[in-house]
């Protein structure tokens, strides 16, 4: 086997791989030969996320209840609109009268989509691109993330940059939900915020994007010892990357839902002191 | 003993068959002894491809039950008593014979992989690497070109005219090794999305899921690729970043 050296063109090399496509193919033309329930887990995965995406649609356009002092919903926070119930960082003006969620579910909402974890979730269970490992893709053409729109999968590192904002926001407010209008203490809603922050934090500080940036972009780690640092402890989250995916989505419409009932009255905060 | 069926296609480029064999197995048999025993029983002439019988050599890969797999590292006692089995050879490559692939789509993909170039030697004549960046590329190297990963990638599974502008799993983790061996001074990074198309492959993971040496293809090879491909095409600091580098 002979391999060029230099990068480029090199010689009368063809640009792409010469191969004889058509040839017969071993096994009967069948989508798959799995006897097991392989459709399970893109079943399950897509009732999932469909039910988080109704829920948080949901949540984010009703625009009430999203506040109970010291508590805010994180589908509202950081609050930047001048009509929010919790004045936060009102950076938009009176003109906008509708739910302020809807200015800021872009960024978490992009973070997760073009998430290298979520993908895969949704190629498999929505897109069927394919539905499981060895069951034939459902489409007849593919292209992958070469065109538009899923060429945008790249920008997932501007994504997770907000992402890390965003936990920012909810780490402030996380402590503020131990600031009560009487003085400090806490309530069953201060440990939900803090729990949905830590959850958050490693889901978004777990990503690949941030893994790549910590040290994985380096061609070696000689003489980036602070990196390589970075790096190592970045990995051993990114391994649980899915769990954190999860985990955080489910809590933080958990947190939502949670602010909502206090907000309206259905249940009282259990205060510990 | 245990009485079991097994079905194994036969034929070559001009069709085939599953063809039933019943067959007794022993406790502690891999799918490929008893490939081996209707060989040597019942069918002569079944053509199959191995050699170390130890997960090693990546000879006898094939799709059992539907799922690619090393027929040697595929114990007969994880099978359901009383399920046949069936033994197809992989749906990827064109059928030579039988449960044998004609696999040269991926030799020609090796070709070309730009090598390794050194950077020039120390003054005193050596080439130095520290520790970690050698422990860092020891994952890639276990890959033992059974093309399993190229085999279930649905990229060229199911989409062959793809394969031309493709360069599947296992050269990914070539290309990955090479981009992050620090005495290497070619940079791949345009090859692989313009050449290697890392673009196509979306990530479902099939590839990480039946590496028989465990390799994490996805995390550690591909998405690094992928991101390293954004570092060169897709993000503006990094590209202002170069600018001003290559400026000062």
């Amino acid at each position: 086997m002979t391999t060029i050296e230099e990068v480029g063109p090199a010689g009368n090399a063809p640009s792409v791989t010469p191969v004889a496509l058509g040839r017969t193919r071993g096994g009967p033309d069948v989508p798959t030969l799995r006897p097991d329930r392989w459709w399970i887990q893109p079943t399950v995965i897509f009732l999932g996320l469909t039910a988080f995406v109704a829920y948080s649609t949901w949540a984010a356009f009703i625009n009430k209840d999203y506040f109970h002092a010291p508590y805010i919903s994180p589908f509202y926070s950081p609050c930047i609109s001048s009509n929010c119930t919790y004045q936060q960082l009102p950076i938009i003006g009176t003109w906008w009268s509708i739910s302020p969620s809807i200015l800021i579910v872009a960024f978490p909402l992009g973070f997760r989509l073009t998430c290298y974890y979520y993908r895969k979730a949704y190629y498999r269970s929505f897109w069927w691109s394919p539905p499981a490992c060895a069951v034939a893709d459902a489409h007849p053409r593919y292209s992958g993330e070469t065109r538009f729109p899923l060429i945008m999968q790249n920008v997932h590192r501007w994504f997770f940059y907000a992402g890390a904002v965003f936990v920012v926001f909810l780490g402030i407010d996380a402590v503020r939900a131990y600031d009560f209008p009487g003085g400090w203490g806490m309530g069953l809603g201060s440990l939900i915020l803090t729990a949905n922050v830590v959850l958050l934090g490693l889901y978004t500080f777990s990503c690949h994007a941030c893994r790549h940036l910590a040290g994985g972009g380096l061609r070696g780690f000689s003489g980036h010892k602070i990196r390589h640092w970075l790096w190592k402890r970045v990995s051993v989250v990114n391994a649980h990357h899915m769990l954190f995916a999860w985990l955080s989505l489910i809590f933080v419409a958990f947190t939502d839902v949670y602010v909502r009932l206090v907000a309206s009255g259905v249940i009282t905060d259990p205060r510990f002191f | 003993m245990t009485d079991v069926t097994m079905r194994v296609w036969r034929g070559d480029a001009d069709g085939g068959d599953f063809r039933p064999y019943k067959i007794s197995t022993e406790g502690g048999e891999v799918v490929l002894d008893v490939i081996h025993r209707i060989q040597a029983e019942q069918s002569g002439d079944l053509a199959v491809r191995w050699n170390c019988k130890a997960g090693k050599c990546g000879s006898c890969s094939a799709e059992i039950n539907g799922k690619p797999r090393l027929m040697c590292m595929t114990k007969m006692s994880s099978f359901e008593e009383g399920q046949a089995i069936t033994v197809a050879p992989m749906r990827t490559f064109p059928i030579i014979r039988d449960l044998v692939t004609d696999v040269s789509f991926n030799f020609e993909v090796a070709k070309r992989v730009p090598a390794f170039k050194p950077k020039p030697r120390e003054a005193d004549g050596t080439h130095r690497m520290a520790q970690i960046d050698v422990e860092r590329g020891q994952e890639f190297r276990k890959c033992i070109e059974c093309y399993l990963c190229q085999d279930v990638c649905h990229v060229i599974r199911d989409h062959e005219e793809n394969k031309p502008q493709y360069a599947g799993p296992r050269f990914f983790l070539r290309y990955a090794e090479l981009e992050m061996h620090p005495l290497d001074t070619n940079d791949r990074r345009t090859i692989v999305r313009e050449q290697a198309g890392v673009g196509l492959c979306n990530i479902t993971k099939c590839c990480t899921d039946v590496c028989p040496e465990h390799i994490k293809i996805t995390d550690n090879a591909i998405i690094p690729l992928k991101e390293r491909v954004v570092d060169r095409h897709y993000d503006p600091v990094a590209w202002l970043g170069r600018k001003i580098r290559r400026r000062s």
